[in-house]
Order: C-alpha cells, then sequence, then structure tokens
C-alpha cells in the first residue's frame, strides 16, 4: 500500500472535521478523493502530509509513519495544496531551483520528470509567481511538487475555479505522471473528474460515503433515472415536486433527473401529468447514472 | 415580460497598456432573462463585469445598465443592481441577522422595510435557527445561499453572479439554481459566470469570451447545434481550445 489511513478522526474545538475515515491507495494508483466544501478533505491532505496531528486512528505513507518517521515522509511525497503557496516575489525559474535545492537535487536532474509541465511555462521563467495566470500558477506549483521525484503525489483541488479547458489538460497531466509510476492522490468538488480515478472516496462532513472505482458507485445506484424536459425549467420542476409519486427531482444540464417512487414506474403516467398541467414539449428519456445522481443520494 | 433590454454594450473595450483585457464586446440582456456569462481564466469576463457593475471605467465603446450608463452614472448602476461573488460575499463575524440589517443599511432600506425583508428572508430560507449564528461558522452552501438572497434585499433589476457555486455541493447547488429560477421568473435578470458547464445549460443564452472577445453567443440548444456538441461543455471546449 502506498496510502493507509486506518480510523483517523480529528476535531477544531467542536468541529469533527474527520470522523473515523480509513481507506488505502495501492501504489501506482489515481486515487480521488471528491466531496464539496468543508468536507474535511484538506484536512485528510494534511494528516497525510505530516502536517497536522489526527487525534486518533494510523497513517502510512510510502511505508513510513506519519508521526514517527514524518521527516522520511516529506522527502517522499510532493502537495501541492490548494492555496497557491509558492514565492509571489520569486520568479518561475527561482522558485523551481528553490524547491530543487531544499530536497538536494537541481531541476537538471529530474528535468524530464516536469518536462511536459515546465516547458509550458518556461518561456516565462524570468516572471514573477505573483505575476503569473491562475493556470500557469497551477503548473507552476505542480512542477516544484514534482522536482524532487517523489513516490506520492498529493493535489488539493488543482482544479477549483479553473476553467473546463484548463482542467481537462490538468486532467491528461496527472495520467501522464501516474504512467511514470507515481501515486496520486487528488481532491476535487467536480464530479465529473471523479470518473477519471482508478478508484474514488465520496466524502462529505468528515465522513466516508462510499469507496470504489467510478463504475461500481454507479452500479450500485439503486434507482432508474429518467432525463425528463419540458419548454419552462422552472414550472417543470415545480410540477415534478408536487408529483405524489417522485422520489428525486434534480435540474441536471439542460434535463431535469427524475426518479420515481414505483418499482413499475411507467413514465406514460408521468407524460400525462405534465400534458395536464399544461407543459410543452415534454421528453421523458430513461438515461445513464453518473457519480453525481450518487453522491446526492448518499448524500441525502 | 421578457420585452426589454435591461444591459446594452456597444464596442465595449477595457485597455490596460498595450493590453487589451476586454476587446469590443456587444451584447444585450433581456429583462428576467438569465444570461450566462463564460469564458477561460483570463479571458476577460472579471473586467467585462467590473465595468458593468460600474467600478471599472471602459476604454472605450458605450454600455447601459439598468438604464444607466457606465460613464456618467456609475453610482446610479451601483444602487440598481445586487452583486455577489465568492471573493466577496458576507461578514464571517457578524451573525446572519446582523448581516441582513447591515446590507439593508446600506441599500438605504428603512429599519421596517429591512424586517419586513428579514422575515421573509427567514421564513423562505428556513433560517429560523441559524439567524444569531456567526456566518463564519455556516456551510459554504449557505452562506452562498444567504448571499444571494441579500444581493437581492433592495429588488434589484439585474443581479450579478460570479461564480456563485464554486466548491459547492451537488444538492446545495441545484438548490441555489432553482433560487435563481424563481427570482427570474419574479423578473429580475440574472447575469452569472461559472465553470460548471451543466450549470451553462440552465441559462436562457450564453455568451462565450475567448481572449477577450465575445466568440459565441446564443441559446444552449442552438450553441449545440451550430458546434455540432451533445452537451454545453463539449461547446466550451471546441471555441476556447481554439485560444492562444
Amino acid at each position: 500500500m502506498s496510502i493507509s489511513l486506518q480510523h483517523i478522526s480529528k476535531s477544531f474545538k467542536t468541529v469533527n472535521a474527520v470522523n473515523d475515515v480509513s481507506f488505502e491507495v495501492k501504489e501506482g494508483e489515481l486515487f480521488g478523493l471528491i466531496g464539496p466544501d468543508g468536507a474535511g478533505k484538506t484536512t485528510i491532505f494534511r494528516i497525510l502530509t505530516t502536517l497536522l496531528f489526527a487525534d486518533k486512528g494510523t497513517v502510512t505513507v510510502a511505508g513510513f509513519d506519519v508521526v514517527d518517521d514524518y521527516k522520511e515522509i516529506r522527502n517522499h511525497v510532493g502537495y501541492m495544496p490548494g492555496k497557491f503557496s509558492l514565492y509571489q516575489d520569486l520568479t518561475v525559474e527561482e522558485n523551481l531551483d528553490f524547491f530543487a535545492t531544499i530536497f538536494g537535487t537541481t531541476i537538471e536532474e529530474n528535468y524530464e520528470l516536469i518536462k511536459d509541465i515546465y516547458v509550458q511555462i518556461e518561456p516565462f521563467k524570468n516572471r514573477r509567481a505573483g505575476a503569473l495566470s491562475g493556470g500557469m500558477k497551477q503548473k507552476l506549483a505542480l512542477s516544484c511538487a514534482l522536482i524532487h521525484k517523489p513516490k506520492v503525489l498529493f493535489l488539493d483541488e488543482p482544479t477549483t475555479g479553473v476553467d473546463p479547458v484548463s482542467r481537462k489538460e490538468f486532467w491528461e497531466m496527472l495520467k501522464r505522471l501516474q504512467q511514470k509510476g507515481i501515486t496520486i492522490l487528488v481532491s476535487t468538488p467536480y464530479m465529473d473528474e471523479a470518473e477519471l480515478c482508478d478508484r474514488i472516496a465520496l466524502i462529505q462532513h468528515g465522513k466516508i460515503l462510499q469507496i470504489d472505482t467510478p463504475q461500481e458507485i454507479i452500479k450500485h445506484y439503486p434507482k432508474k433515472i429518467f432525463d425528463v424536459k419540458a419548454d419552462n425549467m422552472y414550472r417543470l420542476l415545480e410540477s415534478l415536486k408536487s408529483y405524489e409519486h417522485h422520489y428525486s427531482v434534480y435540474p441536471f444540464g439542460e434535463f431535469v433527473h427524475y426518479t420515481d417512487k414505483r418499482e413499475d414506474f411507467n413514465p406514460q403516467e408521468l407524460q400525462q401529468y405534465l400534458e395536464a398541467k399544461n407543459h410543452q414539449n415534454i421528453k421523458i428519456e430513461i438515461t445513464k447514472t453518473t457519480i453525481e445522481d450518487t453522491f446526492m443520494e448518499l448524500a441525502k | 415580460m421578457k420585452n426589454y433590454n435591461v444591459i446594452e454594450v456597444e464596442n465595449l473595450t477595457k485597455k490596460f497598456g498595450d493590453f487589451t483585457a476586454v476587446n469590443s464586446i456587444s451584447f444585450e440582456v433581456k429583462k428576467g432573462e438569465i444570461f450566462g456569462f463564460l469564458g477561460a481564466n483570463g479571458a476577460g469576463k472579471t473586467t467585462a463585469m467590473k465595468m458593468l457593475i460600474g467600478i471599472a471605467k471602459p476604454t472605450s465603446g458605450k454600455a447601459q445598465v439598468a438604464g444607466f450608463d457606465v460613464f456618467t452614472h456609475p453610482e446610479d448602476i451601483k444602487k440598481n443592481i445586487g452583486y455577489m461573488s465568492q471573493k466577496f460575499a458576507l461578514y464571517d463575524d457578524l451573525t446572519v441577522k446582523e448581516n441582513i440589517t447591515f446590507f439593508g443599511g446600506i441599500y438605504g432600506l428603512s429599519r421596517a422595510k429591512i424586517k419586513e425583508k428579514r422575515c421573509e428572508l427567514v421564513e423562505e430560507l428556513g433560517l429560523g435557527d441559524i439567524v444569531n449564528e456567526l456566518v463564519g461558522s455556516l456551510p459554504l452552501g449557505w452562506k452562498q445561499k444567504i448571499s444571494f438572497s441579500i444581493a437581492l434585499l433592495h429588488s434589484p433589476t439585474i443581479v450579478f453572479l460570479d461564480e456563485p457555486t464554486g466548491g459547492v455541493d451537488p444538492i446545495t447547488r441545484r438548490q441555489f439554481w432553482e433560487m435563481i429560477y424563481k427570482s427570474a421568473n419574479n423578473g429580475t435578470t440574472i447575469f452569472v459566470t461559472t465553470h460548471y458547464m451543466d450549470e451553462a445549460e440552465y441559462c436562457d443564452r450564453v455568451s462565450i469570451m475567448v481572449d477577450g472577445k465575445i466568440e459565441a453567443l446564443d441559446t444552449p440548444k442552438n450553441l449545440k447545434e451550430k458546434y455540432n456538441a451533445d452537451n454545453m461543455n463539449d461547446v466550451f471546449l471546441k471555441l476556447a481550445r481554439n485560444s492562444s
């Protein structure tokens, strides 16, 4: 196991940030911690990177105990915190050089590993980090987290607030790093990114809701989901919510995801109900379950 | 109801030195419309929005917001719009009640009106239990819902929402959008930015900015047809990937 948490709990005054969390990440795995703001993701990252003591439980990273062998762990992991934490007053190159030196290595020695990412910001290597755009800061932070060739890489919400194009590129970079044998633990509030991980843990209010491959998690969703559409979205939501047999009603892109309480639900009945409510251009079709549907069902 | 424009923008431009952040954009937004303002990071969305809410002066072009000119009447614009973002929302060390009273006061509502609005809000959002809690102790989702309601306190013509749902859990994100639908249904115009492409589908019309220009502007349905895409995420990727 590359990462192992057993019964970890952590409280801050009255807040139970992490509540009896256990999971394991295999060597070379891309593991996702999926949950909203305040779920406890950052606290878990800080415990794993030896920056915070857990109240209860044991943790090992790359074979080392986070309490007894914290110095070893720091040599073997890379950490990219959610908040940009490089030196704003140093240039791109100075930041990278600084982190390489701290870890007793040089940019040249591990250039191969970061090349893919670093070439994109190398034209700006003399620019101060504080003056970079969001996407470039992210690439620099990732380069700095990789410069000592870590065994395990921790990425805390690397794509929050990042546009879809840059998010897609970032995940392509992660896949390439994984192929180089690095174990990756990544957290995200974007449910669509969950499907890009090997395995995921869904987390809310400090508790793990489920751990499995994205495919298995989707498979265990208990109901059939229907896409429902009509001309006026707001009225459609109101009507569906006042339908006596509804189980869940959630806007989902251009459709509403609808599930029914009854096992033998017939969409034709719903169609008639909506027609009686004067909806126009009604469309009801069975659809695929997503991680987001599962998350909402578990978090209910 | 959707018969007149509450935002009219023509060739609006903002330059910083030799860098053109917003490059001659033109569009209109109708009353009661939900208008999605999308773009990659650094495309110029924030700069454009700052001009529209009267806190940044355009270099050239024309813009009217809620009937007022951005060059000559920025203060009148501020009084007639609501604004919320994730960065500037509420005061963490005031209670929910104090925040409502504070912002009500800022917008010049009378005490009686503030009280009336507060009771409405408490009722609608089910805030009974938390009205005397410090905002800082509430989950992000709650903060964002309260923040949105406060942006509507003075019954503005338009409300500007800058990434209102970033990091919010999926259920609360949807409750938030239901609040948006409801206010739009009541005639409030919504101008919203987001990085969630499923939310782009909730908008009546969507504009996509690339490198300071509006590259596309239409209903989600028409955009998907035009770019031969299954969803707005694909539309966005097709448009924005071609940029520098």
